[in-house]
């Protein structure tokens, strides 16, 4: 038994409408001002002091390698999780 | 006169009048009483009030001091937003029931003795359960049951924690209790699986999600964050709290990037935050105690935001589930990018509130010299960003177009939305109001140029992270499945394992009976054998060979004298 909820969609005038989004070059673009962004954070490590406790902390980049990789290996951990941890969507329910 | 009163009663005693009103009359009566609250506590002064003597034990009633006056503020700007949220919501059962359960909560902040705690400690339980059961589906009704059980043994454990330190100390005073106290660990315990603790957590990832789209944001608010809240009255500088925070941070982020139902990632992500706030209170500085609060201020109101945006989701297309959604960013703009607002805040970005308050008990993890759980609260951290920054907002309005067109969210879950993601702007841009309403003085800056960019580095990094395992593929897609976590033990292994003992049970106890009958049947044969119709001991003998045995036995014995 679920519960009902308003199902109201808007009127389909903007189903023909096409956003910047759609387009895949858009995407590209966006993602390639992601890397030139993190090139620059990165590199801006050189121009400032850091105020930090620990010594790897003041490894040149280190808190942007470290967030990629970890990220990384968190997403394909995970991944794998999905193996051994993954069941039907009504397996309670059975 | 109103100063005098005490703060949770205002609304539970207040939610008796809820049935009685209708629509908008009763919505708007809902939205006064937090607000009457707000009023009353910006008239306290800091003491006590409302002293009584039960069993002996000196009672306080009402505590006031920063602490509680922290968590009493913005567990009513927690309700207000909630209620705003529900403003179209007229079922009465639902509002008055989120009505005691904030009173409850509140009760419970000011509650300056353990026996006031738990009284109001049992009703919010209770009020929560009532709140999950409020959506009235099958799967609520079992989810707020096993709610319920979990619930009961937090009260158990407390009850009998407060009656063990009551003996030793002869005091029910709430204040620090500590490890070594007697009853101590109880104590803990029962705040821990309030709080999520690491395997005593399920109960916060099965019954949220299983709220209605109102209630979730009421529940996302008040029984974790009271539950830190009497972690950092009780238990401040509890080293053990600084491993359980760290793990709580880690290990709900797995679970949450292969979540497909976005209101349980949301949960997930909860348990989360709460190891920064656990980890906070274990190390126990001014400083981190000053972090886990102030987070947990942030938190409520980031937290709410992003459940707001999720129940207008599963409000307007019936779903929250990552894999139905995709592409509402075209019609539901204004939920998108409240959306990505608490994304922002939840993730710490500057300028956002997550920033300024998770940042000063990552400082104090550091300072204190703690290497590894620095390391994990900066993975988790990436983490955190990854799916509730990204996963959330990109799942449900970006992604691959579901073709759902529908309806921007209604105007008062945007109102509540809007206001909730003003607050979580205004705390990030100008954080010093929240820093004056702290426990310890703050002679903290969160904006240095080494704090902005190493910050924007991490995120930004884990950002690019994303889209290249999005780009090549890599990043597991959205499906529906169940994603077994440590629930399986008591809604799986345990029901399969009760029933196994029962089967045997009753194998056993049929080849027992089976073996008695057989061993009853065979006596009885015996029996029959000799008592039976032809039995020797039933056969009948004539009067007259007794009379013969009884003369021969006399001549025997008169033989016998002489």
């Amino acid at each position: 038994m679920t519960k009902a909820y308003p199902n109201d969609h808007a009127p389909e005038k903007d189903g023909d409408k096409r956003y910047w989004l759609d387009n895949m070059r858009n995407v590209y673009k966006l993602f390639w001002a992601l890397v030139v962004l993190c090139g620059l954070l990165l590199f801006s490590d050189a121009f400032y002091k850091k105020h930090v406790v620990f010594e790897f902390e003041h490894w040149f980049g280190f808190f942007g390698l470290f967030g990629f990789f970890v990220s990384f290996a968190l997403v394909l951990t995970a991944r794998e999780l999905r193996k051994i941890l993954m069941r039907g969507e009504d397996y309670y329910d059975r | 006169m109103i100063a005098e009163f005490p703060p949770g009663l205002l609304l539970i005693g207040g939610a008796v009048l809820v049935p009685f009103l209708r629509g908008n009359l009763r919505s708007a009566y809902t939205l006064l009483l937090p607000l009457l609250g707000i009023l009353q506590l910006t008239a306290f002064e800091p003491g006590s009030f409302g002293s009584m003597a039960t069993f002996g034990f000196e009672q306080t009633h009402v505590r006031i001091d920063k602490l509680s006056l922290l968590f009493g503020y913005i567990f009513y700007i927690a309700a207000v937003l909630g209620v705003l949220f529900a403003w179209h919501n007229d079922d009465p059962f639902e509002k008055s029931t989120a009505l005691v359960y904030v009173g409850a909560a509140i009760g419970a902040t000011f509650a300056g003795d353990l026996i006031t705690l738990f009284f109001y400690w049992e009703l919010a339980a209770i009020a929560a359960v009532f709140l999950i059961w409020a959506a009235r589906t099958d799967r609520s009704f079992h989810a707020g049951f096993r709610c319920l059980l979990i619930y009961m043994v937090s009260g158990v454990l407390l009850l009998s924690g407060a009656a063990l330190h009551a003996n030793a100390t002869g005091s029910v005073a709430f204040n620090n209790i500590g490890l070594e106290s007697p009853g101590g660990v109880f104590i803990l315990l029962a705040f821990g699986i309030k709080c999520a603790f690491p395997l005593l957590h399920n109960w916060l990832q099965d019954g949220y999600p299983e709220a209605s789209v109102t209630g979730t944001v009421f529940l996302s608010a008040f029984t974790t964050k009271l539950a830190v809240y009497a972690l950092a009255r009780g238990f401040a500088g509890t080293e053990v709290l600084i491993w359980i925070g760290v793990a709580m941070t880690a290990f709900p982020i797995f679970y949450a990037v292969i979540e497909n139902d976005l209101r349980r990632v949301l949960a997930y992500s909860l348990n989360n935050q709460l190891g920064f706030m656990v980890a906070g209170v274990g190390i126990g500085s001014t400083l981190a105690i000053n972090g886990a609060v102030s987070h947990a201020f942030a938190h409520i109101i980031y937290k709410a935001l992003l459940f707001m945006t999720m129940g207008a989701v599963l409000f307007r297309t019936g779903t929250a589930k990552g894999s139905e959604l995709g592409g509402l960013y075209k019609t539901m703009p204004w939920t998108t990018g409240f959306c990505i607002v608490g994304g922002a805040s939840i993730s710490a970005f500057p300028l956002f509130s997550g920033f300024v308050t998770k940042s000063m008990i990552l400082t104090a993890v550091a300072e204190e010299g703690y290497v590894i759980p620095f390391l994990v609260l900066l993975f988790a951290s990436a983490g955190v960003f990854h799916h509730s920054g990204i996963k959330i907002p990109f799942f449900a309005f970006f992604a691959h177009d579901s073709g759902k067109r529908p309806k921007e969210a209604p105007f008062n879950m945007l109102l509540a939305m809007g206001l909730a993601a003003f607050l979580c702007i205004a705390i990030g841009v100008y954080p010093e109001p929240l820093y004056a309403l702290l426990p310890f003085p703050v002679d903290y800056a969160p904006y240095t140029t080494s704090h902005v960019v190493t910050t924007l580095q991490l995120l930004v990094f884990s950002g690019l992270a994303f889209a290249t395992l999005q780009r090549t593929g890599l990043y597991p897609p959205e499906l529906r499945s169940t994603v077994l976590d440590f629930d399986f033990s008591y809604r799986w292994l345990a029901p399969r394992i009760i029933g196994w003992i029962m089967a045997a049970g009753g194998r056993a106890w049929t080849a027992m009976t089976r073996g008695v009958l057989l061993l009853l049947r065979r006596l009885i044969g015996r029996i029959f054998r000799t008592h039976g119709p032809h039995g020797i001991l039933s056969r009948t003998w004539p009067t007259g060979s007794m009379a013969l045995w009884g003369a021969a036995l006399l001549a025997l014995s008169l033989l016998f004298y002489y």
